[in-house]
């Protein structure tokens, strides 16, 4: 059994995408509060905070899961993948980063973070890759600027099933 | 948007969680996968002195077929029991249902029994465990009990588990051979909660249809030596004694029409009934 008080901060060692991190937090506060102000990792956005629009999407031991429904504890001795990981080490655009640049799939921007950690976790999952399977991941987060067909294009092009689409990439 | 505060106490056995529980009673919430919980922790909703995680306890990851039964362990997620192999040969109806809980984000920490404990009178691990008439197993210091689905389920987000007991496990029957499922569901867009979702069990003459989203639990009713001219007849006594509740969604009539039109469809799908 393990209590933490609610008044003390606790110390939090976790893996942020391949490194070691750590970093001190009450309880109470939320993994997208923890990774954004305490760990400095701003590219989680936070929207609604209880679950529904999915902008806080990011991976813990390769699962998705919304970020503003977990405790920063609960990462304790976990791994956690954020959109910062995306990127190729030389800091250029990943390969669904630039297919969502090459298909127009944001306006605004807000929800592209939690749109490519689902996409990054459909990829790991193992699912096949078909308009359906990217529709049905996609269907838990919310974009209110692009009506989604550039968004579901630009998925197929980035795993390569959309032969019109990836040509553009 | 942010919880109040609360200390927090992960423990490694259900005894354990016990006698924290024993202890704090109803200031004290159990946490599993906390898909409903911290949203509702986020909204002050609801404000634990103490929440008790149990995700970290070893024996609560287990499933198991077992005499007649399937057990799910308290930690077992959405997510694990979909993608369990043998799901659709042991379960049909919950492999046809949770695809429809909320979205993939939600399901990977979303417990099958935090979802029965949460009680919501739409969602569909509730009215699947009303239908096949399962068992739910809760632990306290005071000792263990095993309640049926209809004496666990009593009311909307209420159930009969007291503040100091925490659920062990939930127990489905195993499915027999030459029984058949059915599962829909109408919501406003794929993986919001349910207007109306409806399970249905045919087994040899007698057919099981449940409601969800209607009343204020899951509600099934089960009709033996039924034909097809009646279908209409009981469907309506059904919608009509279910009533249904008006909110922003839909209404209680709209409610009503679907538990009659897509009930009629379920029933014919499921018994294999032609037009």
């Amino acid at each position: 059994m393990d209590r933490l008080n609610k008044d003390n901060l606790h110390k939090i060692e976790f893996i942020l995408n391949g490194k070691e991190e750590v970093g001190y937090a009450e309880p109470r506060m939320l993994l997208t509060d923890f990774l954004r102000h305490e760990i400095g990792a701003t590219g989680t956005h936070v929207g609604c905070e209880h679950g529904v629009c999915g902008a806080c999407t990011l991976l813990v031991d390769s699962q998705p899961v919304r970020s503003c429904l977990m405790l920063a504890v609960q990462i304790r001795g976990k791994t956690v993948q954020t959109i910062e990981g995306l990127a190729n080490p030389d800091g250029s655009f990943g390969r669904l980063q630039e297919a969502f640049h090459q298909n127009f799939a944001l306006q605004c921007g807000y929800c592209t973070p939690g749109m490519l950690m689902t996409l990054k976790a459909l990829e790991e999952s193992g699912v096949e890759i078909t308009e359906e399977s990217v529709r049905n991941a996609l269907s838990g987060n919310i974009c209110r600027c692009t009506g989604y067909t550039e968004i579901v294009r630009a998925a197929l092009a980035a795993f390569g099933k959309d032969s019109k689409a990836a040509a553009k990439v | 948007m942010k919880p109040s505060a609360f200390d927090y106490i992960s423990v490694d056995t259900f005894a354990e969680a016990a006698s924290v529980l024993g202890e704090y009673g109803d200031s004290a919430r159990v946490i599993a996968g906390g898909q409903s919980l911290m949203a509702m922790m986020n909204m002050r909703l609801t404000q634990p002195a103490v929440l008790v995680d149990i995700a970290g306890i070893k024996d609560g990851k287990s499933i198991e077929i077992r005499d007649g039964s399937l057990h799910i362990g308290a930690g077992v997620t959405q997510a694990h029991l979909g993608t369990w192999p043998q799901l659709s040969q042991t379960c049909p109806l919950l492999a046809l249902a949770i695809p429809h809980i909320g979205h993939i984000q939600t399901r990977s920490r979303g417990t099958v029994c935090g979802s029965l404990c949460h009680a919501d009178p739409s969602s569909e691990l509730p009215l699947v465990l009303a239908t096949l008439q399962g068992e739910v197993r809760l632990l306290s210091t005071r000792g263990e009990r095993t309640l049926s689905a209809d004496d666990f389920q009593i009311g909307m987000l209420v159930t009969r588990k007291q503040s100091d007991e925490v659920l062990v496990e939930a127990r489905f029957p195993v499915a027999k051979p030459g029984q058949r499922y059915g599962f829909e569901e109408v919501s406003r867009r794929h993986g919001d909660f349910a207007i109306v979702s409806l399970a249905c069990m045919v087994d040899g003459d007698t057919i099981s249809l449940g409601v969800g989203g209607v009343a204020d639990r899951p509600t099934v009713k089960r009709w033996r030596g039924l034909v097809k001219s009646d279908l209409d007849a009981v469907l309506n006594e059904f919608a009509w004694e279910l009533g249904g509740y008006e909110d922003i969604h839909a209404t209680a009539r709209y409610r009503r029409e679907l538990v009659r039109r897509l009930g009629r469809k379920l029933v014919m799908e499921t018994a294999q009934w032609t037009a």
